[in-house]
Order: structure tokens, then sequence, then C-alpha cells
């Protein structure tokens, strides 16, 4: 006698918890439900990413690095279930080593970016790289999995956290590698994943004044509103690659803070 | 006692003869025109304006408004450059960055009177500051020039092409070394555009660029006012736009270049705190307070406005503070004994009038120096506000004036909170003993620039830039080439 | 130890000297590189013209003149003396020196010299300049210098006693010379060169004020650095901050190493924009020096001919 299946629910995911959207919406893909986010859901997430930034920000690089490592672990430990909802097993390979990778910079960076710079005068002055703050990153649309995973680790590893739009077309990778992320010690709100339609939520995002940068490399070739939204509070507006790693995708959700103190007795 | 002998015991009543600056090293034109691959030339429109000295009014010379036209012209000069000056060796380009640094130093009294005489700043000002670091500004950059590819690891530098540069008025010739040594240094070619205020050092530097024989349509400069800016902005062929100004601009600008994919730069306003510690070097901190504040009149981004002094020493450092503030000098900027010059621009005086007024009326208490100022020109005495919320309109805007709001806290979280607690994140100053508090402090402010136990210090190797609406990108250093270049790779 | 108790416990507190329990909850720390820096900026007023001859005739006014040397005859003292009294015999406008300064033996010349001239005499004591003698001695040496007619007592503070931290001693010590010599004015050495911060320069400010000074004064001349700028200035803003707390003007002398004009009215300028003007006299601030006052001469004399001066046309004494 067959058994029957029971099926996953599709939430979105903020604040460490998977709540259905606010507004009560789904949408269907490939004849799954799938939780359409509003802009409340969008504010609340903004909400828990805020509420979430001391504590990652927080943790010692070494720290941070081992959490990083640990989702590499938990997408391993899934790697089946991710690879249902992505191009297959080769992405979810790439995916994971890539978490590896970016794991590692998170205790290197300031050795790299940051130093000590020779002022002309008595006094001892280092610039060290910071985060920016909260993130919002349009995830590419494709690959569903690796792309996301190329643009939330950069703006994770120094510390942001971060809400992202998952991929509109293939959204259910994204709420696999959320639950991947609600195993893998990260605090609450450092990582949220809303679901949905893009095209509504970026501008809610982009213009949000709690919101410090917004990746738009998921957003399409015109992005001349949500760039427009974004200079409503400064945000640093980001496009890099959909589908890579370097420390260059890291660079640019830091900020150089520079400290002086005077050398004397 | 005698009175021989009493005369001898007499102390005396001791004023400061004025000691004026020569302003004869400068010799101002009547007129001066664009500067535009590498010649002089008239302003399209046909229309010129009259730059003044802020401290008595004084007209010292017509400037071209440059239009749309002008920019375009400029934009254009500084294409026909970028082939030759991208290309050139970068042993060389370093040369001639070199070349304008020494050249900076050798003019450096010519400039400085002249810088103090357009901007109202004070001669010991321009003289110990701005030129000496416009110089050395030039020169750190002249060495960056031929060694690009080991400042960024496993990328290739590339210049961007023609870069656009505008500038305020608060340092004006240190300002424009802050934008044109790094731009120059990557390979970029420029067209700057100098403050309407403040014009006259950016063309005599022009001047320099002669001198150092820099190939013709490097650097440009256009003078005007808001529109020649806005006209630089909404040019369509520009690679780069680097700003240093108002908040309010700076988002116009970002708004004008969405979907244009042009790297911009934005250095914008703060409202720094600058927060003593009850263990601190009191008197030292005193100086950083002063430092912080009246340095250049208060129109410094980065200046120390907001002051957080731990409650439980609250009384001793107002009180000192107020008896300093009493030997302040407010008065002609070429004298070199003044210690606070004029108020940029009517303009500016107006702002900081109607916010001083708003803090009074709102509740806080205002002490000023008492001090003689000038009746020609534009003048505000050194002002200090006690009692201020943090919700007042003096704690919160950007005065760029020398007005400083003074609040107090009682824990190390409460400052941190307090300090935090703005849209703009530039700079901070903390003053404590102890090691440890500063760097929890520094770790936690989110400040751009963090000066610990001093205050308003700059070098050009160390890298200056905002978090939040402050601005983006970082000027001087490592760090600031990355924005005049593009990476293949 | 703890050094504010160890000040506690020392005993009676002398006359007119105000308890220094106000400042014992905060001695203050100083930031070297700040006060250096704002001692550089002082040092760039430009003084000219009619504030200039001003300042140069006020410095005459306050110097010590000294000679403090083994080879000390009263010969040299004689000489000394004469220089004091009358600096520019080609210019009898120019005042005379506060005082002279000279080891206890040269207190005799020195009186017979000056007599009612109303040039002081300051004499060095307490085992001048290290202070490494025993204290009945080194208080009997001041005793001495005082019954043999000094105005002025220049004591040298125990730096051994302060460097190991018993500040209380050094406490005891100043105010056991100020009982010893009766209504002569006292100052109080430090020997900055030796306390090693700028920390150290406050504490002991502070203390020696507290002890009863009615000078502070930066070093013996013997040990280099003396009487540099910043030093000047930390001193002044202890002097400063004892003024705002007691209303008590405590006064100040450099010595040692303020060799030209320029570098005089620099520190007049420091004292000027720190304690303020009520300190421009010589019954608040002294030059201890023995070169500067021929350059001051010379600069007066210039400042009132408009022509460059030679050293040959001053006499060296």
């Amino acid at each position: 006698m067959s058994r029957l299946p029971v099926r996953k629910t599709y939430k979105l995911f903020i604040g460490g918890a998977f709540p259905r959207s606010e507004s009560g919406r789904t949408y269907t893909v490939d004849g799954t439900n799938v939780a359409r986010a509003s802009r409340k859901d969008a504010r609340d997430a903004v909400r828990a990413a805020r509420g979430a930034f001391g504590t990652w920000s927080g943790m010692t690089a070494y720290n941070r690095g081992q959490v990083l490592y640990r989702l590499a672990e938990m997408m391993e430990a899934r790697s089946a279930d991710l690879a249902g909802v992505c191009s297959g097993r080769d992405e979810v390979d790439r995916s994971i080593d890539r978490v590896v990778w970016y794991a590692g910079w998170a205790d290197k960076l300031a050795q790299v970016l940051g130093g000590s710079n020779p002022v002309a005068g008595p006094y001892f002055n280092f610039t060290v790289p910071e985060p920016t703050g909260v993130v919002a990153v349009i995830a590419p649309a494709e690959p569903a999995l690796e792309g996301a995973v190329s643009r939330l680790l950069p703006a994770l590893v120094s510390g942001n956290t971060v809400v992202a739009v998952a991929s509109s077309e293939h959204p259910l990778a994204g709420i696999e590698l959320a639950e991947a992320v609600a195993t893998s010690d990260m605090p609450g709100g450092a990582v949220n994943i809303l679901t949905g339609d893009r095209d509504e939520l970026a501008p809610v995002l982009a213009g949000h004044m709690d919101v410090n940068a917004i990746d738009v490399t998921g957003a399409g070739e015109d992005t001349a509103e949500l760039e427009r939204l974004a200079a409503g509070n400064v945000k640093r507006v980001v496009r890099g690659q959909a589908n890579g790693q370097s420390l260059w995708d890291i660079e640019p959700l830091l900020e150089m803070k520079t400290v002086w103190h005077p050398v004397g007795v | 006692m005698t009175d021989e002998l009493e005369q001898r015991h007499a102390a005396i009543d001791w004023e400061y003869a004025s000691a004026p600056e020569s302003r004869a090293i400068v010799q101002f034109r009547d007129r001066y025109g664009l500067v535009i691959g590498g010649e002089e030339v008239e302003p399209a429109s046909g229309q010129w304006f009259t730059t003044a000295s802020p401290a008595t009014e004084e007209p010292l010379a017509e400037v071209a408004q440059g239009g749309p036209e002008d920019v375009a012209r400029a934009v254009s000069a500084a294409r026909s450059a970028f082939e030759g000056w991208s290309a050139l060796r970068p042993a060389e380009r370093s040369k001639y960055l070199f070349r304008i640094a020494r050249i900076l130093q050798e003019r450096s009294r010519e400039l400085a009177v002249a810088e103090s005489l357009d901007g109202g700043k004070p001669i010991k000002e321009s003289r110990d500051v701005d030129l000496p670091l416009a110089a050395a500004h030039f020169f750190y950059h002249a060495g960056w020039a031929d060694k690009l590819e080991y400042a960024f690891p496993n990328r290739t530098p590339r210049p961007l092409g023609v870069a656009a540069q505008i500038i305020p008025w608060n340092f004006p010739l240190l300002m424009l070394a802050w934008k044109v040594a790094p731009a120059l240094a990557c390979g970029n070619t420029v067209v700057l555009k100098p403050a309407e205020t403040t014009p006259l050092t950016a063309l005599m530097f022009a001047d320099v660029c002669r001198q150092a024989e820099l190939p013709a349509g490097v650097v440009n400069i256009v003078t005007g006012d808001g529109e020649t800016g806005q006209a630089l902005v909404q040019h369509p062929d520009i690679d780069k736009l680097a700003f240093t100004g108002s908040t309010e601009v700076g988002k116009a600008i970002q708004r004008e270049l969405a979907g244009r994919g042009v790297p911009h730069t934005l250095e914008l306003g703060g409202k720094a705190a600058n927060i003593v510690f009850d263990d601190a070097a009191l008197d030292q901190a005193v100086e950083g307070i002063v430092n912080g504040i009246y340095f250049n009149q208060g129109h410094v981004c980065c200046a120390g406005s907001r002051l957080l002094v731990q409650e439980s020493i609250a009384e001793t450092v107002v009180g000192k503070l107020k008896r300093r503030l009493s030997t302040l000098r407010v008065g002609d900027p070429l004298d070199k004994n003044t210690d606070v010059g004029a108020i940029n621009s009517k303009a500016q005086l107006d702002r900081i009038r109607e916010l001083v007024a708003s803090g009074e009326e709102e509740g806080a208490e205002l002490y000023q120096a008492p001090c003689d100022l000038p009746e020609q020109g534009y003048w505000f005495p050194p002002t200090v506000f006690t009692n201020v919320a943090q919700s007042y309109r003096i704690a919160q805007e950007e005065i760029f004036g020398p007005v400083l709001s003074v609040m107090t806290f009682r824990t190390p979280a409460e400052a941190l909170e307090k300090a935090n607690n703005t849209a703009y994140g530039l700079s901070a100053g903390v003053w404590t003993e102890k090691g440890s508090r500063i760097l929890w402090m520094a770790e936690r402010l989110r400040a751009g620039v963090v000066w610990a136990n001093t205050f308003n210090r700059f070098d050009p190797a160390s890298p200056f830039g905002g978090y939040k609406e402050s601005g983006f990108g970082r000027e001087g250093g490592r760090h600031g080439l990355e924005a005049y270049l593009r990476f293949d790779g | 130890m703890d050094y504010a108790s160890a000040m506690t416990q020392t005993p009676t507190i002398p006359r007119d000297a105000e308890p220094f329990s106000p400042r014992l909850g905060r001695v203050g720390a100083v930031d070297a590189v700040a006060l250096e820096a704002r001692a550089a900026d002082l040092a760039k007023r430009s003084i000219k013209r009619e504030s200039k001859l001003q300042a140069l005739e006020l410095i005459v006014r306050m110097t010590d003149l000294t000679t403090l040397e083994g080879a000390d005859t009263p010969g040299k003292v004689a000489a000394l003396c004469a220089k004091a009294m009358r600096p520019d015999p080609v210019d009898l406008s120019v005042p005379a020196v506060a005082a002279v300064c000279v080891y206890p033996t040269l207190i005799e010349p020195a009186k017979a010299r000056l007599g009612s001239s109303g040039v002081r005499i300051a004499s060095v004591a307490t085992g001048f300049p290290s202070g490494q003698y025993p204290l009945p001695l080194r208080v009997a040496d001041a005793r001495a210098a005082a019954e043999l007619g000094a105005d002025e007592i220049d004591m040298v503070i125990d730096r051994g006693a302060f460097l190991s931290g018993r500040y209380g001693e050094v406490y005891d010590q100043i105010v056991q010379v100020r009982d010893a010599i009766g209504g002569a004015h006292l100052k109080v050495i430090l020997e900055t060169g030796e306390l090693g911060t700028y920390d150290n320069v406050r504490r002991a400010s502070l203390l020696a004020m507290a002890a009863g000074a009615d000078f502070i004064k930066t070093s013996t001349g013997k040990i280099s650095p003396a009487a540099t700028l910043p030093v000047a200035l930390c001193m002044l803003e202890a002097i400063r901050d004892v003024h705002l707390e007691t209303g008590r003007m405590v006064g100040m002398k450099p010595a040692g190493g303020i060799r030209t004009s320029k570098q005089a009215i620099q520190h007049l300028c420091v004292v000027n924009e720190t304690v303020g003007p009520g300190w421009l006299t010589p019954d608040l601030f002294r030059f201890g020096a023995s070169s500067l006052l021929n350059d001051v001469l010379m600069q007066i004399r210039t400042q009132k001919t408009g022509v460059y001066e030679s050293p040959d046309h001053f006499t060296i004494d």
C-alpha cells in the first residue's frame, strides 16, 4: 500500500522563523504554492535584519567563519533536497564549495583590505573594513541556488545582515537554502529570505530608509528606478557577479573605518 | 614701595598688535575665464559673476559663469586629452604629479593668501593646513601612479576616463587636491567645478598646471554656480562623478545618475559626536573640542558639532571650554594671530543664524564669548549651546558653522547610542585615557573616521569618507584610488 | 602606594596653603601629543611692534639673572649684580631685572652689591641641584639661605621620592622647607626633565602648590630638557586649575634653555592665553636665565632703532 507523502509548505524566512506572508498571498511555481511576500513582510524582514546586525557583526571573525562553514555542512546534509530545487547536484556542489570559500574569508578581510597608514605626524592610524549594515539582495533569477549563494555570502561574511528576494522564477532554492541557514547557528534575522514578485519587493527595499545597501545584481538590466529610490538615504548600490566568487564581491559592501590615536608618553 | 619699584612689578596690559600677512604676494586679475583644453576661454553665455572676500565684501575678481555648452566643451577637451594621458608611461605621469606638488610648495604663500582672501579662513590655517596638505596629496598620489597594480590584489586596474569633480567652498584648494591628485594618478582626465564663492585658487591652480607643463586638457576648470554643477552631472559623456558637499545635493546627484552606470563617490554632510569621558586629559580634550568645531569656522563636514560629555565632568568641561572661547581671536583672516575667520558667504551666515535662532527657541542655553566682530563682511561668534536635547534641530542638522551643541551622557553605552543616533556617519571623537574603552567605542561608532584623543586630523595616506548618509567611497590612502579605477578581471 | 592617601596622611597644612582635597579626586591626565600641538600653535603667535616692545621690557623685569656654577666667585656675582640693576647702560629706560639667582654662599656678596636697588636675591637651596641629601641637611640649607638674606628660596623636590611613588614624603619635605624659611618666597623646582611624563609634571605641580609653593619652577638648568614650552603650558594649566578652584594665584618660573627673545615671548603668549593676563607680572612669572637677557636687550634696541644689532655692543658679564 503506497504511503501518501507529507508535503512541505514553502513559507518566508524572517527573523529565524518561517512565517506565511502576512498578506496571505501565494503564487504557484511548478505546481507548488509559494508564499508571495508583501511590502509589510519586507518591512518585517528589514526590522529583523537590523535587530540581528549587532549580534552577527559583533561576533569574532573566526566565529562568523565557523557559522558560515556550518552552513556548508547543513547544505551538504540537505544536498538531495537542494538538488531538487535547482539545476541539479553539480550546482549544489559548486554552491557548497562557494560557501566554504567565503567562510574562509571572514578572518582575512581585515588583513587584506585594512592596514595601518603612515601619516605624517605622531599618530597611529589604521583602517579596518566593517560591514555596511542591512543589505537588500535581489538574487539572480538563475542559477537559482548558486546565484543566491554568490550574492548572499559576500554580504554576510563581513557581518552584514541580509534581506534577500529569492529568484521569483525558482523560489524554492531560496527557501531550501533558508532551511539550511536556520540550522547553521546563524543568529535569527541575519539572513531573511522573501519569495514573491521581485518587481513588487525590490522597490520597497530600495526605498527603505533603514536599508544601507542594495545589491541589484538580480534585478535585471534597467535598475534606474531602484537606484533613484536608493538615493533617498544614500544607499550603496552594488552590481556584482551573478555566478562567481571574489574578494571584490565582498568589498563593495564594506565600510572602511579609519581610526587615529596620538603616539606619545 | 616707590613708584619706580611699583612700576617694575606692574602687570602689562598686553594686546597683540595686528600682524597681517602681506597680500602683495597675490595679484588677482580683473577677470578669469574658463580653463578648457589648456586655454583660457570666455563662457559661451558671456556671463560673469563677482567673487568677493567674505571678510570685507570687497570684490576680488570676475569669474566666468559656465553653462552647459562650456561644460560640453570641457568634457570634450578632457576626452581628447584622455587618450594621450592614459597612454603615458605611468612613471611619467607620476613625475607630473611630483612637479605639481613641488610647485604648490613653492607658491604656497601666494596660494594661502589667495585662499584666505577668497574664502575668509584664517591665514594660519590656509598656511599651515590647506596648502601643506594639498601639496602632500599630490606628492602622495604621485608615487601611486606607477604602482597601481600593487594596490588591488588579483585585479588589473585601468583608468575610467573623464572624471567630473564638484568641490565645496570650505577647503577650496585642498578639496581640489583630494579630487584631482588621485584622478590624475590613476590616468583619468578631469573637469573640475569649483565652488561658486571660492573659485580663485582653482583658477590659480590652472597656472600651476601650466608651470608643470601638464598636457592640455588633462585638467579643465569650469567655474559657475549650482546649475553649472548640474550641467556637469547631466553631461552624458562623463565616466565618473566625484562630489563633496551637502547630503541634500548628494542625494540629488545620486538620483540624477541613476541608471547611467556612471561610478560616483559622494562625500557629504556630518554631525559628528565628540565624546569626552570623565578620565580624559581634559585640557587637551578642550583643545580637541575647540579644534573640532571652531577650526575653519566650523565649515567642516566632519566637524565635532555635538559634544557628548560625561555628566560627572560636564560642568568642569563646559567651564574650561567657555574660558577657552574667550581666548579665540575672531577677525581679519589675513592676521597671523586670527583663530576664527569670516563666514564664507551671506547665504551660509543666514543659515547659521536661522539654526541658532531655532536652538534658542527650542530652549537650549546659548553662550557666546564676548568678541568684537568687524562691521563689514560675514561674521558669527564662536557659540556653545548647553541644555541641548537630542531632538533639537541644532543637535540633528548640520549647521556648518562655529556652533557647538553640548549634551551629557552617563555611561559608555549611552554615549554610543546617542553618537550613532543620526542619519550621518562621517566622523566621531573619543576622549579617554583608557585604551580598552577607546577600542570598544571605535569598534562600535558608525563613522568613517574615528579620532581618539585628537580631532580633525587629515593626511593623504589616511582614507576619509562616510557611513550612511554621509556618503560613500573613500578619499586618500590606497582605498581612495579605487574610486578612479575600473578593473579588467 | 596610592599617592592620594599618602598625601592625606601628611602633617599639618602649612600657613596659607589651601587644603588640596578638592583636587585629590582628580589629578587629571595629560595627553602629550595634544599638549605639544597646543604649545606649538601658541608658539606661532606673531608679536610685532608695540606689543613686542612691551613684551621685551616685561621679560627684562621678569628675569631672574642666574649664575649657578662651581666656579662662581664674589667678583663674578658683583658683575652679575651690576648687570641686574642696570641691564643696558646705554639705555637707562631699560628696567632692572627681578632678581639675581645664586648659590647660598654668594648671597652676602650679592646683597652688598644690590643694596636697596629693589633687585631681589634668590638662592637655590635644599641640596641643589640633585636634592640627594638627608632631609635635615636640605632643610638646614634652606634655612641658612633665608637667614643669609635671600628673599626667595628656589628649592628642589626629591625626585627620587617622587619617582618611587612616595608623594607624601615629597609633600612633607616641601612643607618643612616652607616652615624653615620664614617670610621668604618659596619657588619649588620640579626638575621636569627628570619626571619623564607630562602626567608627572602635572601631578608634581599640584603637589607642590598644595604644599604651599609660591612659585613652581621647571628646572635646575642642570638637566636637559629644561623649560620647554609644552612643560610650561602643562604647569600653567595646573596653576590655572588651582586658581579657579581656590582663587590662589601661584607663580611660574621656567628656567633653563630659554636663550632667545623669541622663546621668551612664546612663553608670554602661553601665559597670556592659559592663565590670563593677570600673570603678566614679575610677581607671578619669572624667567630663570643667564644668556637670555642680552638677546632681549639687543631686540629692544633693534625695536627702538630699526637696525639689527651686534652682540659686541652688549656686555658679557
